[in-house]
């Protein structure tokens, strides 16, 4: 570590105002988007997947000024390259939603594939919320993937009786695809958050 | 691929979940500790953003939220650089900014204080960072504003900032203070940082050579994001 190594810069908190500069169309504003919750066209190879779920304080109330980010690898399980900037005619694998819109939150998206061996099919989730001084990350995990999650490194160094905080539960109804994925900040169910 | 391979999220600058001088947090942040995470690709990569996704006027915010003439207030040039732990600059790095306006109202329609709205200012802008990690952004300067924490609560002015470095561990949203405001030993978000030195990183300086002479003064902050190690790994 050499002696003149810059600090970094604090973090603090995304506020109750963020959506008219972060999510604007989504909230209605006047501005143009750059990210959004819908990932994908109708021609995005892979299985098309919708990811909804609610954020609850630890009194149980569902928070609503909050915004969820997932960065995921596309159905073959490989990451957009930093020399692809997204654009509408890639899958980017990356999504903002603004969890005031729908008390919640919600990606449509394809099922992503595994990066490796030794790796369950994952997508990574950043929580920011007012509230929140520093973001935090999660995994969210499929409930139609156990096997493979119980070969992942990361889920498995996860205490036995936390896992179901990050295990997607998949419902079909009528050839629709959706994951339930709810996040609670604290209390005896609280989700995971790893020190990324 | 080995851990450690990006420098750790310093916790003594980083705020921590639960701050109970800022109310908020007592029902918010994660109480059980974090899981520690070996890096892979999942948490290295993040997707870039170029200049190809910019609009026009999306980094001057005296002009892109105008409907039939200017925004009030006093008009003010931002810019820094966003570096790694390294010096290295980060080129290519997003940035998005928003801001109450003049009077210390966001057009944010849950912002319920009674100030008024500027017709002619969003508040909003973004920018990609040049080859020299170099960002600039034309706005008005904030009003302060209360806020329901406490008695009387007033946040220092600010302008929040979201920034995506070269990996979805460097992922950074802060706030630019400016220097001599007195709420800032007032204000409990300020103060979260464990180490005292570690908000002082957070207020920009005012700089005669950034701002426009006889039209805008200039503010610089520069902001630093974890860097991939330039140590070894360890196998």
């Amino acid at each position: 570590m050499s002696d003149n190594k810059l600090k970094q810069t604090p973090s603090q908190t995304i506020g109750p105002f963020f959506s008219y500069a972060l999510t604007p169309e989504q909230s209605d504003y006047n501005f143009k988007s750059i990210v959004s919750p819908e990932m994908i066209t109708p021609e995005t190879p892979g299985e098309h997947i919708h990811i909804c779920g609610s954020i609850f304080d630890g009194n149980g109330d569902v928070i609503k000024d909050a915004m969820i980010e997932i960065w995921q690898a596309d159905d073959q399980g490989h990451y957009l390259d930093r020399d692809t900037p997204p654009s509408s005619e890639v899958f980017t694998g990356f999504g903002r939603c603004d969890a005031e819109v729908n008390s919640g939150f919600y990606f449509n998206t394809v099922k992503p594939g595994s990066i490796g061996v030794g790796h369950a099919p994952h997508i990574n989730m950043i929580v920011f919320m007012r509230g929140m001084l520093t973001h935090a990350y999660t995994r969210v995990y499929f409930s139609d993937e156990m096997k493979a999650n119980e070969k992942d490194e990361v889920f498995v160094s996860v205490p036995a009786d936390r896992r179901k905080s990050i295990i997607a539960i998949r419902n079909e109804d009528n050839g629709k695809v959706t994951y339930q994925f709810d996040l609670r900040m604290q209390g005896d169910n609280e989700t995971v958050f790893f020190d990324v | 691929m080995s851990d450690n391979n990006i420098d750790k999220r310093d916790w003594q600058t980083h705020p921590p979940y639960v701050h109970l001088d800022y109310k908020s947090t007592t029902f918010r942040g994660p109480q059980k500790p974090l899981i520690p995470i070996k890096h892979s690709l999942s948490e290295l990569s993040v997707p870039a953003f170029g200049q190809g996704q910019m609009h026009e006027h999306d980094n001057d915010l005296t002009i892109n939220g105008r409907v039939d003439g200017e925004p009030i207030g006093e008009r003010i040039i931002v810019s820094g650089r966003v570096l790694d732990e390294y010096s290295r600059p980060q080129s290519g790095i997003l940035l998005e900014i928003w801001q109450a306006n003049a009077a210390g109202r966001y057009i944010h329609k849950a912002d319920q204080h009674d100030a008024p709205i500027d017709p002619n200012f969003l508040g909003g802008g973004r920018c990609v960072t040049d080859e020299n990690g170099h960002y600039k952004f034309t706005t008005i300067k904030p009003g302060a504003y209360p806020w329901g924490n406490h008695y009387n609560a007033w946040r220092p002015i600010h302008i929040h900032f979201s920034l995506f470095g070269m990996s979805l561990a460097s992922r950074l949203i802060t706030q630019m203070y400016f220097p001599g405001d007195p709420l800032l030993k007032l204000d409990p978000i300020y103060n979260s940082t464990p180490d005292v030195k570690a908000r002082e990183r957070m207020v920009s300086s005012l700089s005669m050579d950034t701002g426009i002479a006889d039209i805008a003064l200039g503010y610089e902050f520069d902001i630093v994001l974890r860097g991939l190690s330039a140590t070894p790994m360890e196998q």
